[in-house]
């Protein structure tokens, strides 16, 4: 396959700062710029420009993946690791190398108006080039955006579990959205933690922040009594609300053996009660 | 060969498993306690298994087994200070030991038993 010929690489060098302008004033068009300081879109651009330069001085053909190409791929790498931190989308990430190939088109043509066939080739290394670029962009923005997302999602794993103690042996679970087999684990493991740590007696998980109980939350839910029963502590399912009692039933779940109450109050009385406490109003 | 210990503590047999159970142990300790319950007319049994921190499918059964056993012979049987771990890996097994008393560990256990056996 024919190479880039060494007069298109003269002709872009020679060319930088229109090209740098070109491009700038296109990326402005596209609407790519939002949130980016001016200056720091200079400064990108003409980095890039640069180490493209340089990447095709030294290189030998235009796959990216080799070692000539590092330089390059690395500030990509950075380059969409920031976009995706600032919110933009894939798509504005992207079009930052696709808005290129506007002006060096143009200044291909230019550069080769009395011979098309070398034109044409020249054309297609250069958009190869690019095009391969870009994916690699658009592959590592969507890796940093999958690690936004899933330090999000261990971040609310963490918040969303909180085991408070109500009383000398009596521990609480107020549980807020929907119970899925990864939560109800963290959940289990942390509340059966706490009943060892401080020799709880009894447990209260408090659903009324869970939107709607189906056949596979009961069966976490059972799953954490049995295994709070199993430790040696009582476990009271309170907040049960009129629509989820009323869910439950139809489902036709069978909750024996587990003890509910339709508040946490009830269930804190019920508690107190069993360890032989009474609550009376002072005179 | 190794076995598990088996104290007696008045009226109530006290059974600690500090080592990894393996099968052959637990067999063995379903043996020899069954014949200790006969021998001495033990009221209550308390199972700790409070260093037990790895369980399969065998053991946990075995558990249920021994429990289920010293009940049929008359002496209540309270298992103590399971761990968080052991206590997810049986319900995740679908042991879930029905039928067997739990308690968080040995003194409460005691005071249990001694409980059950007053008011018989």
């Amino acid at each position: 396959m024919a190479a880039l010929q060494s007069s298109t690489l003269d002709a872009m060098k020679k060319n930088q700062n229109q090209l740098l302008v070109e491009w700038i004033s296109g990326l402005e068009a596209g609407g790519a710029t939002r949130n980016i300081k001016e200056q720091d879109l200079k400064q990108q651009t003409s980095q890039f420009l640069q180490l493209i330069i340089s990447g095709l001085e030294n290189g030998n053909g235009k796959n990216v993946a080799t070692s000539s190409w590092d330089d390059i791929r690395q500030f990509l790498e950075k380059l969409s690791h920031s976009r995706a931190q600032l919110g933009q989308d894939s798509q504005q990430t992207a079009s930052f190398i696709f808005a290129l190939k506007g002006p060096l088109f143009a200044l291909l043509q230019n550069q080769y108006q009395d011979s098309p066939a070398l034109l044409a080739e020249q054309l297609w290394e250069v958009s190869e080039l690019l095009d391969a670029l870009g994916l690699h962009t658009i592959r590592t923005f969507q890796k940093s955006r999958e690690a936004v997302i899933k330090r999000q999602q261990e971040e609310l794993l963490e918040l969303s579990t909180p085991v408070v103690k109500l009383w000398d042996g009596v521990l609480a679970l107020p549980m807020i959205g929907t119970l899925d087999s990864q939560r109800t684990q963290v959940v289990m493991e942390s509340l059966l933690q706490r009943i060892v740590d401080t020799g709880s007696e009894i447990a209260i998980i408090d659903i009324t922040g869970v939107p709607t109980v189906d056949t596979l939350v009961a069966q976490h839910l059972l799953k954490t009594v049995t295994a709070i029963r199993l430790m040696g502590a009582d476990c009271i399912i309170s907040g049960v609300r009129p629509q989820i009692a009323q869910t439950i039933v139809h489902l036709g779940l069978d909750l024996q053996g587990v003890v509910t109450k339709a508040n946490l109050a009830d269930a804190l009385k019920l508690a107190l009660t069993r360890l032989g406490m009474t609550i009376s109003k002072a005179n | 060969m190794e076995r598990i210990p088996i104290l007696q503590m008045g009226p109530f047999l006290l059974v600690t498993i500090q080592v990894d159970m393996h099968d052959q142990l637990a067999l063995t300790l379903q043996d020899d306690l069954s014949e200790r319950i006969s021998k001495t007319s033990a009221r209550g049994v308390l199972i700790d298994i409070s260093a037990l921190d790895m369980v399969d499918s065998f053991i946990g059964r075995m558990i249920g087994t021994i429990s289920g056993l010293s009940k049929i012979m008359d002496a209540q049987t309270v298992l103590v200070g399971m761990q968080p771990a052991v206590a997810i890996t049986l319900v995740e097994l679908g042991l879930t030991l029905p039928g067997v008393s739990t308690a968080l560990n040995v003194e409460r256990g005691m005071k249990l038993l001694q409980d059950r056996v007053i008011e018989q």
